[in-house]
């Protein structure tokens, strides 16, 4: 592109707008796309001004040079409050590709005795145009990354709870895989919670854990080998038969750590160890 | 042998670990595998697939049921291009690991299937092959 072309381009801002909207108008998909017309022609207007303020005969063919910048912070910017206001990336991204036509019908008009030229120009725009697209549904899916990790953390918080369950005994399910930052979580959250709660047992049960492999069992050595460096003990429970069997096969030893089939159990081992009874009383009815 | 269920899984991170238990676990319960075996199939695949991935900076599994005679299976092959093992007999050891962990994940998982083979080549790669037998 040659930079007569570009002020030429400049010069038709308000000729490429109006084509520009009258073809969005006329799109099927203008009444999801936009509130009304005057929506459209200030967005519009507003965008355009930018391409056609960053668009240069050197950058338009290097996608990544810093003086385009401007135009995809601009970009991101609206794809997100577009986004937000519940337009499909479909939506969003049919909205900047149409930008295209509009140029394209400019260029025409620029450039009518060189059709090399025209094609030349013609294939520059275009890539110009589907790098912004580009740009735009790279937001998308940053946002989209930015929710998943963050409910990967929330997830991580709250699928281990500590439960106190009697004075001096608290407890903690585990449900799901049991992978390093998991481990990292469980331990720092049943650590604190035996210093917080003064307890000197902690159950841990991972009736909810699908597969028990060697990892698995090495944090659960280390968390219990932590918890006793406190002076409290651990007991492991929720230990089904399949996995009793597929450890041993495994060839790990547990036999060093207290477990129980079943929560029920690990409790009653638990107030044993502390000498407390469970007894059912029996009512007076004399009165 | 003829082949029903065939499926080709990607380890690149930790997550996927999960994915690929996941697809085993299925094709297990599909040809009516216990759930003893479903549980030792699914440790021996969590075991492999986690070397592949911190040994072997990830790769390719395939997933297939096979059939011999009356018998059906799950087979898995997993698949690194990975600096490779130099030593395999002292590797299938209980206790021997090059890294940080018990050392119970290759002759562990041989345990827990049928059919184990495993290939490596130094500076090329590593390739395990296990059947579980739905009776095995």
């Amino acid at each position: 592109m040659t930079t007569k072309t570009v002020e030429s381009l400049r010069e038709k801002h308000d000729l490429i707008l109006t084509y520009w909207i009258s073809q969005r108008e006329m799109a099927d998909d203008f009444g999801g796309n936009f509130n009304s017309s005057d929506d459209l022609k200030a967005q519009s207007s507003e965008l355009l001004e930018i391409v056609l303020k960053t668009i240069t005969p050197e950058n338009i063919t290097d996608p990544y040079s810093p003086d385009l910048q401007p135009l995809f912070d601009y970009i991101s910017g609206l794809t997100i409050s577009r986004a937000k206001q519940g337009f499909s990336p479909r939506e969003t991204a049919t909205y900047i590709f149409s930008l295209k036509d509009a140029l394209l019908r400019a260029l025409g008009e620029i450039i009518t005795d060189d059709t090399q030229e025209l094609y030349r120009t013609t294939l520059e725009v275009s890539k110009f145009v589907d790098n912004i697209g580009i740009t735009s549904f790279e937001t998308f899916i940053k946002g989209r990354e930015e929710v998943i990790l963050s409910q990967a953390d929330e997830m991580a918080e709250l699928s281990t709870p500590v439960i106190k369950v009697w004075d001096g005994i608290i407890a903690m399910p585990i449900i799901g895989t049991l992978d390093s930052a998991r481990t990292q979580v469980v331990m720092e959250n049943l650590l604190q919670g035996i210093v917080d709660s003064e307890s000197s047992i902690a159950i841990l049960d991972i009736s909810g854990v699908p597969a028990v492999d060697s990892l698995v069992a090495q944090h659960l050595i280390k968390t219990v080998n932590a918890i006793r460096l406190l002076g409290a003990d651990c007991v492991i429970s929720g230990i089904r038969p399949e996995i009793a069997q597929t450890v041993v096969h495994l060839g790990i030893d547990l036999s060093k750590m207290v477990t129980k089939a079943t929560l029920a159990s690990a409790l009653k081992y638990s107030l044993t160890t502390l000498q407390l009874e469970v007894r059912r009383v029996q009512k007076d009815k004399s009165n | 042998m003829t082949t029903n269920i065939r499926e080709q899984l990607s380890i690149r991170q930790e997550r996927d670990l999960i994915i690929c238990r996941n697809r085993v676990k299925e094709a297990a319960v599909k040809i009516g595998m216990g759930i003893v075996n479903q549980t030792k199939l699914i440790t021996a695949v969590s075991e492999l697939a986690r070397n592949m991935l911190i040994y072997g900076g990830g790769g390719n599994v395939l997933l297939e049921t096979v059939t011999r005679g009356r018998e059906q299976g799950v087979q898995i092959v997993f698949e690194d291009k990975g600096p490779g093992i130099a030593d395999i007999n002292k590797a299938m050891q209980d206790g021997f690991t090059t890294g940080k962990s018990m050392g119970m994940g290759l002759p562990g998982a041989r345990r827990l299937v049928s059919e184990f083979f495993i290939e490596s080549t130094v500076g090329i790669g590593t390739t395990v092959k296990i059947i579980k037998w739905k009776n095995g």
